[in-house]
């Protein structure tokens, strides 16, 4: 085959048995790679109401036709599972090289079925196989376990694993891939450690075959140029990385603070990609393939706070400041260095840790509770020790390690977590913008921002300027970004590539890459296929349209501040209309008539 | 004398895109394990290097070649491989102190920077100008400059 390799790698954890299948060429078409192929072999093959830390729940780890080629800023990889944290169908995807060293050892989609009887590895080395002790590893953290691995498989062999976190099952625990990338969202890393799976090493020697080189080439240098032209994929991000967008909300009002109890936060500048890049930056990092170079080269100085690594992103910036009314720069760092080393989440723990300050502040929890911690607003040493409890499972890191939703409800607060479908929602205010909360309420996967990013027209005014504060619309648009989002993550592309690229340009680099003919309507009709099989398997698992909701304070309290004051999420208005747009029933289950115009009945 | 490829690893990013477009160039397809340029990172400091023959002066590959498939291009002075001469002992390899040439088993013959010819694919796709197609006296004008600003800044410095 042609940008895929045609080939599936099965493993047995439990009696090590490794097999292998062919990659139905019309299934590839029809789900693309990644995300969509994951998700496709979840549904034929998983009961969407398995425990998902038991030995039913499958790991499936899938680059897209795009990686391991120089599609730019292509070579994604998705880690798809049943999320331990939301319950739904989950799927994180992640950077660097593993995913194309995946392809380059032959394989389209790698399927992790059972449970290791002890602490494991997967070793693959092209076509051969091997599950491997990994009792000296475990307990071990990220850049060790990498490490070590690089040593006994190869120099040159791709590593991602889980830290302490997965081990110790943390509900939001992420695949760590070259120590610095992330498959971080839902608690992939919790499914892995529950499979006993440390760390899957992979090294290969093959390559991906292209259909038209020349033709290929010529779409690539095209994608390319439009990505360098635009000024937020050419520009913006080398220059200050997401981070840069922590003066953009926040003057606008949409930046959470203090556990989204308002949008503002007046220090906010100090924790933004301006002062990143004054501060602690070193260097842009690119993942494989990457022409945008986002990824930040960072080092801490100051003594309390000291280590060396990549990252902030905007998220884990907002999630370890504003969010937790944290202007320190370097604690932020820090905090986001232990989540890479330990394998946790970002978004979920500075959420987790900000809920926890809440409940503290009002006194709902003391330090009998947090077992001394002082989670005040503005305590930065304690947020940064507890990031640190969470990822070793120590004192009041055992409670945080269950995500806000649990550890609020557990005090009888279920309403103070900032939650949807139970997975904590990134750093943009949906009472601030309209079409963001309506996304985090409908996601798959709970609260989520990458997987219909309406900030782009809603915020930056790309590819066009929408109003924020309008409902108008904004269920279109809504689910036209999840469509497009869900093919993009199928593709290996990374997100970011929209910052100049549209589904015309997407198809214009499959039609030479795999010699099949591909459309912008083809593509986009893929991506509307991926989401409607998510809807069916969270219908199927059991959530219904009352789980497409925000928590009560974004559509009850009025946001009590700043440019948004006054303002409330419209979510509830919009959703009837959003299910119409989707072809859903009131009760937001795909029709008939949906399912056969996506062939999926 | 011609044009030298010169790396900057201060601007490498590690995305490889060097690695790609090599291997596409020269094998048709993307088998970055047969790219004669390699990207090397350091992931706890964040820090990468590429690595590509460098065309050497004295070259210890052309030393040690008996057929003389490796040998210097009078005209551009690169040093070229002649595959049709090539016996397969692998002696350049061993004798590379820089790891710059290499074998490859599936095709049986030796893996080492050609520059493309004289117009490198490398540098043309390389996003951030950490690959640079330069004339070697040149090249390194910028970073001597560089360095120089920092000792003019320490002497202001020293004298306020």
């Amino acid at each position: 085959m042609n940008g895929w390799m045609g080939k599936i790698l099965r493993v047995d954890l439990g009696s090590g048995k490794v097999s292998v299948e062919r990659l139905d060429p019309k299934l590839a078409h029809d789900y693309i790679g990644a995300r969509g192929l994951g998700t496709k072999i979840m549904w034929d093959e998983v009961d969407p109401n398995v425990d998902p830390l038991s030995p039913a729940n499958k790991l499936i780890f899938a680059p897209g036709p795009f990686s391991g080629t120089f599609a730019p800023s292509a070579g994604r990889y998705d880690v798809v599972t049943k999320g331990p944290l939301t319950g739904t169908i989950a799927a994180s995807n992640s950077g660097g090289s593993f995913g194309a060293e995946l392809k380059f050892a032959g394989w389209d989609v790698v399927i992790l079925e059972g449970k290791a009887a002890a602490p494991s590895y997967l070793w693959i080395a092209d076509d051969k196989v091997e599950l491997r002790s990994a009792a000296h590893l475990w307990g071990k953290d990220v850049p060790t376990t990498t490490e070590m691995l690089y040593a006994e498989t190869a120099e040159d062999a791709k590593v991602a694993c889980i830290g302490p976190a997965g081990e110790k099952l943390v509900l939001f625990a992420a695949i760590m891939n070259e120590m610095q990338r992330a498959a971080g969202r839902t608690g992939v890393g919790a499914v892995m450690g529950s499979k006993n799976l440390k760390a899957i090493a992979v090294r290969g020697t093959k390559g991906v075959r292209v259909a038209d080189k020349d033709g290929f080439a010529a779409a690539c240098a095209e994608t390319s140029r439009k990505i360098k032209e635009h000024p937020v994929g050419g520009t913006g991000l080398r220059l200050y990385g997401t981070d840069v967008l922590v003066n953009i909300l926040n003057s606008v009002g949409g930046l959470p603070t203090g556990n989204f109890r308002t949008g503002q936060f007046a220090t906010a500048d100090k924790v933004g990609g301006e002062s990143l890049a004054a501060r602690e930056l070193q260097r842009p990092r690119g993942c494989f393939a990457c022409i945008i170079s986002c990824g930040r080269g960072t080092k801490v100085l100051s003594p309390k706070y000291a280590g060396a690594g990549e990252g902030p992103e905007y998220e884990s910036a907002w999630g370890f400041g504003p969010d937790c009314n944290i202007d320190d720069l370097d604690a932020v760092t820090k905090a986001n260095y232990i989540c890479n080393e330990l394998g946790l989440d970002t978004i979920t723990m500075g959420s987790t840790i900000a809920c926890a300050i809440e409940m503290f502040d009002r006194g709902i929890i003391g330090t009998a509770e947090t077992e001394g911690l002082e989670l005040l607003p503005g305590n930065a040493e304690a947020m940064v020790e507890a990031v640190r409890l969470t990822g070793m499972g120590e004192g009041f890191g055992k409670k945080l390690g269950l995500g806000s939703w649990r550890l609020a409800s557990m005090y009888g607060h279920p309403e103070l977590s900032m939650t949807a479908k139970k997975q904590e929602m990134p750093a943009y205010e949906p009472r601030a913008i309209q079409g963001i909360g309506l996304n985090y309420a409908t996601n798959n996967r709970g609260g989520c921002h990458v997987r219909g990013y309406t900030i782009s027209p809603e915020v930056l005014g790309v590819p066009m300027k929408v109003d924020k504060d309008a409902t108008e619309g904004k269920p279109a648009l809504v689910a036209l970004f999840q469509n497009l989002t869900a093919a993009i993550d199928s593709s290996g592309a990374c997100l970011f590539t929209t910052f100049g690229l549209g589904a015309e340009d997407y198809a214009a680099m499959l039609a030479p890459l795999t010699g099949e003919a591909w459309t912008a309507e083809e593509f986009l009709k893929c991506g509307e296929r991926i989401w409607n099989l998510e809807r069916l398997w969270n219908n199927r698992a059991g959530f219904t349209a009352a789980d497409d909701a925000l928590p009560p304070r974004m559509t009850q309290e009025p946001m009590p501040s700043g440019p948004s004051k006054g303002a409330v999420s419209r979510v509830p208005e919009m959703m009837p209309e959003y299910y119409a747009v989707r072809g859903w029933s009131p009760a937001g289950e795909p029709t008939t008539e949906k399912l056969r115009e996506l062939e999926l009945a | 004398m011609g044009m030298m490829l010169t790396i900057h690893p201060e601007k490498c990013t590690g995305c490889r895109n060097c690695e790609l477009a090599c291997a596409l160039e020269h094998e048709g397809y993307f088998r970055i394990k047969a790219s004669r340029i390699h990207v090397y990172a350091w992931e706890r400091e964040a820090f990468s290097v590429p690595m590509m023959c460098q065309q050497c002066s004295d070259a210890a590959c052309v030393s040690v070649c008996m057929p003389k498939a490796m040998h210097r291009d009078a005209e551009t002075g690169r040093i070229e491989y002649d595959a049709a001469k090539c016996i397969g002992c692998k002696m350049c390899v061993q004798a590379c102190p820089f790891g710059n040439a290499a074998w490859d088993a599936l095709t049986e013959s030796i893996l080492k920077c050609d520059t493309c010819g004289g117009d490198p694919a490398c540098a043309k796709i390389c996003p951030v100008g950490a690959l640079e197609w330069a004339d070697p006296d040149l090249a390194v004008q910028p970073r001597k400059k560089s360095f120089a600003a920092k000792l003019k800044t320490a002497y202001a410095e020293a004298r306020s």
